[in-house]
C-alpha cells in the first residue's frame, strides 16, 4: 500500500467531515427548493401554529413524502430534505463501521455496529 | 402574521440558536423551544418537533468542521454513543411509567450545580494527569489544536463517564430535550476531557441521538414543513458560523457562555417541572 493512503483516524475524520458536509448541503438545497415553492403558494396566507392538529398522513411517512415530492408539492419537498438530514448521521455511523474495519480495529467495529443496530431499531421500530 | 414574515423571523432566531448550539455543544433546541413556544406561541409539540430538527442540523453542520479540524474525538464519541443510545431506549420505555415533572426538577437542580462547576477553567496542575489504563486500552486519549498550539489530553474515570452518558441518554428519552448539557458535563467534569473537545464531541454525538427519535416524532405528526424550512436553513447557517468562531475563541469565554446557557436551561426545567408542562 502507498504511504499516506493507509487508513488512519485522520483519514476517517476527513471523509466523515466531507460526508456530513455533503449531507447537510444536499438537504439544505432540497429544503430551499421546497421552501420557494411553498412560499410562492402560501407566503401571504396567515400563519397559525398555536393549535396542534398533527400533520396530514402524507407528510408523516417516507412513501407519502416521496409521493408529494413527485407532485412537486412544496411541503412534501421540504419533508424530503428533512429525511435527507435525518439520514446524514445514520450514514455517518454506517461509514464509521467501514472505516474502523479498514483500520483493523475490531473493538471499535463492534462498538459502532452496536450503535448502528440500536439506531436502526429505534428508527424502524417507530415507523 | 403572514407565512413569509413568520418564516423570516423564525429563520433569524434559528440562526442564533444554531450559533449558540454549535458553540456550547448543546444543539439548537435550548434556544429554540422557549422562543417558539413563548414568543411565537407555537404549540409545544410543534416546537419540540422543530427543536429535534434543529439538533440534527446543528450537529451535522458544525461537526463537519469540528471533525476535520481535529476537535471532536470520534472514538470517545462512538464509545459513549453506546451508552446514550441504550439510555435513550430505556428512557423512552420508562416515559409512560414515571413522573416526568419530578425528573425535570431534579435535572434542573443538577444543571444549576453543573453551571457552577463548569464556569471556571482547570489549572495547569489539574490538567497534567497520567494516562488511565482503561482509557488507554479503549484508545480514548488524543490531542486537539488549542489556541496556542496542539494539546494532548488523557481521559479519566471512564466507568463514571459512561454511566453519566447512559443517564444523559435516558433523560433525552424521557424529556425529549436537554441531554446535550449532561453530555458536556459528563465529559468535562467526570472524564476530565478538555472543554473544547467535550463540547465538539457532544455536538458530534447529539445528531445520532436525535436522529434515532426523529422517526417517532415524524410519524406522530409533530414535524411541520412550515417550521422545518426556516428552522433548518437558519440553524445550519448559524452552526457553520459557530464552528468558525469556536476555533479562535478562548476556553474561558466558552465556559462562561456555557455556564450561563445551562443555568437558563436549569430555570426552564424547574419552571416546566413546577408548572407541569413537561
Amino acid at each position: 500500500m502507498l504511504p499516506g493512503r493507509s487508513w488512519t483516524d485522520r483519514r476517517i475524520e476527513n471523509i466523515l467531515g466531507n460526508l456530513l458536509r455533503a449531507g447537510v448541503f444536499l438537504s439544505a438545497l432540497v429544503v430551499s427548493i421546497g421552501g420557494v415553492i411553498y412560499l410562492l403558494r402560501y407566503g401571504h396566507s396567515p400563519v397559525d401554529f398555536r393549535v396542534f392538529r398533527g400533520e396530514p398522513a402524507d407528510l408523516r411517512d417516507v412513501r407519502g413524502i416521496i409521493g408529494d415530492t413527485m407532485a412537486l408539492q412544496g411541503r412534501g419537498i421540504i419533508q424530503l430534505g428533512l429525511l435527507l438530514l435525518i439520514a446524514t448521521p445514520v450514514c455517518r455511523v454506517a461509514f464509521s463501521i467501514f472505516g474502523f474495519a479498514q483500520e483493523r480495529d475490531r473493538m471499535y467495529v463492534v462498538f459502532t455496529v452496536i450503535v448502528f443496530s440500536i439506531l436502526l431499531y429505534s428508527l424502524l421500530g417507530s415507523a | 402574521m403572514t407565512v413569509l414574515e413568520f418564516s423570516l423571523l423564525v429563520c433569524a432566531c434559528s440562526l442564533i440558536a444554531g450559533l449558540v448550539g454549535a458553540l456550547t455543544g448543546l444543539g439548537g433546541g435550548v434556544v429554540l423551544v422557549p422562543v417558539l413556544s413563548l414568543f411565537f406561541k407555537v404549540d409545544i409539540r410543534y416546537a419540540i418537533g422543530a427543536s429535534l430538527v434543529s439538533v440534527i442540523a446543528t450537529s451535522s453542520g458544525a461537526a463537519a468542521a469540528y471533525v476535520k479540524e481535529g476537535f471532536s474525538n470520534i472514538r470517545i464519541g462512538m464509545f459513549l454513543e453506546i451508552a446514550t443510545t441504550l439510555g435513550a431506549l430505556l428512557g423512552a420505555t420508562l416515559a409512560t411509567h414515571v413522573s416526568t415533572h419530578a425528573i425535570a426538577m431534579v435535572f434542573g437542580v443538577v444543571l444549576l450545580f453543573s453551571a457552577y462547576f463548569a464556569r471556571k477553567p482547570r489549572s495547569l496542575a489539574e490538567r497534567a494527569v497520567p494516562p488511565d489504563p482503561l482509557a488507554t486500552r479503549l484508545r480514548l486519549n488524543g490531542s486537539f489544536p488549542d489556541v496556542d498550539g496542539e494539546r494532548t489530553y488523557n481521559v479519566q474515570h471512564v466507568p463514571a463517564g459512561w454511566s453519566l452518558m447512559f443517564g444523559a441518554g435516558a433523560l433525552s428519552g424521557l424529556l425529549g430535550i436537554g441531554s446535550g448539557a449532561m453530555k458536556v458535563v459528563a465529559m468535562d467534569q467526570a472524564m476530565r476531557i478538555p472543554f473544547k473537545v467535550s463540547t465538539t464531541t457532544s455536538n458530534f454525538m447529539i445528531g445520532v441521538t436525535a436522529a434515532a427519535s426523529a422517526g417517532v416524532y415524524l410519524s406522530r405528526g409533530y414535524i411541520d414543513p412550515g417550521l422545518v424550512m426556516p428552522v433548518m436553513l437558519g440553524v445550519l447557517a448559524g452552526s457553520l458560523l459557530g464552528a468558525r468562531i469556536l476555533v479562535r475563541m478562548h476556553t474561558r469565554w466558552l465556559r462562561l457562555g456555557f455556564a450561563m446557557v445551562i443555568a437558563l436551561l436549569a430555570i426552564e426545567m424547574l419552571y416546566n417541572g413546577l408548572s407541569g408542562r413537561i
